[in-house]
């Protein structure tokens, strides 16, 4: 009896696909798409996905931005009524073995005519030779590796500066803000980590400062041995390349070991968590460079009126990367409204691209880098995260 | 090279027998288990997070957000030891009965037994990042981010030689550690159920001839072995201030190291092992950078076992003692 329902579904189910494959030909006389959905009005609907660590340790990095998309997403569907845009969020958890796995399904299964993302550079990196060889335009948010660039990806975008504009950048400042003599550098031996570590302490180093170098195990926790070290070298400046989750155990343990030196960290690390892992005391005064803009209830017109909107919609303040998350989308929604629905021809679309995000002027380099790269610095003060502007107007307490 | 040796060799002393300390503790478990029943308690570093949990459990339950002095202090801290101990060796005894037990009544396999002590651990983390942490610690959405422990104590320099900062907390790390491992010594070595412990892991058939209740002695085993980890949880909560879901498993795996290192089975072995592994570790990345000392750890324990297979300690495998 059972075998015979089973073989019957399958009939029935392969019917299906028949008609929907007639169905899915029919319409496709008219408007060339192979990735999109038509239903009964005529209306098409476009699978975007987002991917990121929407869970794991690192998620408080990732979240702003998917939310950022999302409503980028909302307010289109709002007013678009030929396409409509579906948001599949992946959630990679940071790991790049994951990402694999997941942009497989994404372009087998869910059929994504673009991606936002992944979020991280490690990810990107594996993910990347895969959305090439699809033919699936991919814009990220917030994977800052220089060395993404270099890959040739003719489908690979970002919206951020990478670390060879970040490190040196942030490198600069804090010589001219703490006329810095000597500096240690700290990574996680990790891809972002460690490349905006040895950009950083290039940077220092092109200024005439001394570095000394040492890494952790973002897993560990006890880092008793890099808090001698740091100690032994008595530096002006200390610089971890890495997230907030370890560097808050790291800030933690350096001061509770007497050194008072400013710390200072990229991207990766400007984040409310960071003052919560390290506790308000040890927070105080670290220094964050980072291309993204977080607004922080900035009143400059563009700016409030996003936060207000994500507000609304999230209950939230946007935190890092929600500007870029939204500018990302943003991208391929223009593409879409100029009248592209395919991956290749909003691919084609985003070379020329050039219109004025939230986050900064959104127009692509050839290789897929952004044309305005702008580095902005961030201190803690009284336990918040707080925006001081860009690297030649900030001015630390 | 030299000249950073003495300057630091200090501090790396104070730090390696802290975080040594706590790999001792840690590894009292595994080599106690493995003493009465040839199993490798993979779960264990699980019964250590779990531990951990139940010390910040008991903070947030009494309302503490910053650093206690005098009689609260002392009170409070054996309140957490006590929350700890009894959290870790609780699980470890229910872990016994629900993932052991029945396998061993069944005559199953050693590798059988790894396997559910594997199926375990990734269940209780698990259980831990997607249940507890986001509801009992009221983290929403936030089970796999690391959970902040409010200071304890002040941390003051107690009294310092030469260049090297002997601190409040470091020191309380390693008396209380070594203070358990002697109260632990004792029991073994002169209570009854100590006897029994030793008798088992000596000889389980024979010991049954001589009246040893085999499943009863099984069971404090872990128990006991379980509140040494809750020691550790309470000490490595109270110096790191963080926990995570899944922040029994470095820590499982070098306390599992200095087990092996100063010979499983052996409880002094694992004391030893512990102080040794956190020693190597420090000293090792004076001279080579942080990066490199778990390579140097595990070159050192790959360079005993090969001139002294069963640890510094450990007595030939059959005649191993609990």
């Amino acid at each position: 009896m059972r075998s015979t329902i089973a073989r019957l579904g399958g009939v029935v189910a392969a019917g299906t696909a028949l008609v929907l494959g007639l169905a899915a030909c029919g319409s496709g006389t008219e408007e060339a798409s192979p990735t999109g959905a038509q239903n009964g009005d005529g209306v098409t609907t476009l699978k975007i996905g987002f991917m990121g660590d929407l869970t794991g340790a690192n998620s408080a990095l990732m979240i702003p931005p998917s939310q950022g998309a999302q409503l980028a997403v909302d307010e289109f569907n709002a007013k678009s009524t030929k396409v409509k845009v579906e948001l599949v969020k992946y959630d990679s958890q940071g790991n790049p073995d994951q990402a694999v796995t997941q942009v497989q399904q994404a372009i087998t299964q869910d059929k994504i005519t673009a991606l936002v993302g992944p979020g991280f550079s490690g990810e990107s990196r594996n993910v990347g030779p895969i959305l090439e060889q699809a033919k699936i335009p991919s814009i990220s948010a917030s994977a800052t590796n220089p060395a993404l660039a270099d890959n040739g990806w003719k489908f690979w975008h970002r919206v951020v500066a990478n670390d060879d504009v970040q490190g040196p950048a942030v490198a600069e400042f804090l010589v001219k803000a703490k006329s810095a003599k000597k500096a240690f550098v700290i990574d996680d031996a990790a891809e972002y980590g460690a490349g905006l570590g040895d950009a950083v302490a290039k940077g220092f180093e092109s200024q005439g400062v001394k570095v000394e170098r040492d890494k952790i195990d973002p897993e560990g926790s006890d880092y008793s041995s890099t808090v001698t070290k740091v100690k032994a070298s008595a530096p002006d400046v200390i610089f971890f390349g890495g997230y907030y989750a370890p560097l808050g155990r790291l800030l933690k343990q350096l001061r509770d070991g007497g050194v008072t030196a400013v710390v200072s960290s990229g991207d990766g690390s400007v984040d409310q968590a960071l003052v919560e892992g390290a506790g308000k005391d040890a927070a105080e005064g670290a220094v964050l460079g980072c291309p993204c803009l977080i607004p922080f209830g900035s009143d400059v017109p563009e700016l409030k009126t996003f936060s207000d909107n994500y507000k609304a919609k999230f209950g939230t303040d946007p935190l890092i990367y929600a500007t870029e998350g939204y500018d990302a989308m943003s991208a391929f929604l223009k593409a879409i409204e100029a009248g592209n629905t395919t991956s290749e021809k909003i691919n084609e679309y985003l070379s020329t691209i050039d219109f004025k995000g939230v986050s900064k002027q959104i127009k692509f380099n050839p290789n897929g880098e952004i044309a305005a790269s702008v580095i902005h610095i961030y201190e803690v003060k009284d336990g918040n995260v707080t925006w001081l502007g860009d690297t030649s107007k900030a001015q630390l307490s | 090279m030299l000249n950073d040796f003495i300057n630091q060799v200090g501090p790396s002393t104070v730090g390696g027998l802290a975080s040594g300390a706590i790999y001792a503790l840690i590894a009292l478990g595994y080599t106690m288990v493995y003493g009465v029943l040839r199993l490798i308690n993979f779960a264990h570093s699980e019964i250590f997070m779990i531990g951990s949990f139940a010390a910040l459990f008991v903070i947030n339950l009494m309302g503490i957000t910053g650093p206690l002095s005098g009689i609260a202090l002392v009170g409070t801290m054996l309140l957490l030891l006590l929350a700890s101990m009894a959290a870790s060796g609780g699980a470890a005894v229910v872990l016994e009965r629900v993932a052991y037990r029945p396998l061993r009544r069944r005559g199953a396999s050693r590798l059988a037994a790894l396997i559910s002590a594997i199926g375990a651990s990734i269940f209780l983390q698990e259980l831990f990042a997607l249940v507890i942490i986001p509801e009992v610690f009221d983290r929403p959405s936030q089970g796999r981010n690391q959970v902040p422990v409010p200071r304890l104590f002040d941390r003051e320099t107690v009294f310092s030689i030469g260049n090297t900062d002997i601190r409040n907390d470091h020191l309380f790390i390693i008396v209380a550690a070594v203070a358990m491992m002697i109260l632990l010594d004792v029991f073994v070595n002169r209570t009854k159920i100590g006897r029994g412990i030793r008798a088992t892991s000596q000889d389980p058939e024979t010991a049954v001839l001589m009246g040893v209740n085999i499943d009863s002695i099984i069971r404090t085993t872990f128990f006991v072995g379980g509140a040494m980890a809750g020691v550790a949880a309470l000490l490595y909560a109270m110096e790191f201030e963080n926990l995570r879901f899944n922040v029994g498993f470095l820590l499982g795996v070098k306390a599992f190291t200095a087990a092996v290192l100063g010979g499983i089975g052996n409880l002094r072995g694992a004391l030893l092992g512990g102080l040794m592994l956190g020693l190597i570790e420090n000293w090792g990345s004076i001279f080579f950078g942080s990066e490199w000392k778990d390579v140097i750890a595990f070159t050192v324990l790959v360079l005993v076992l090969l001139f002294r297979p069963t640890g510094i300690l450990g007595e030939s495998l059959q005649r191993a003692r609990a």
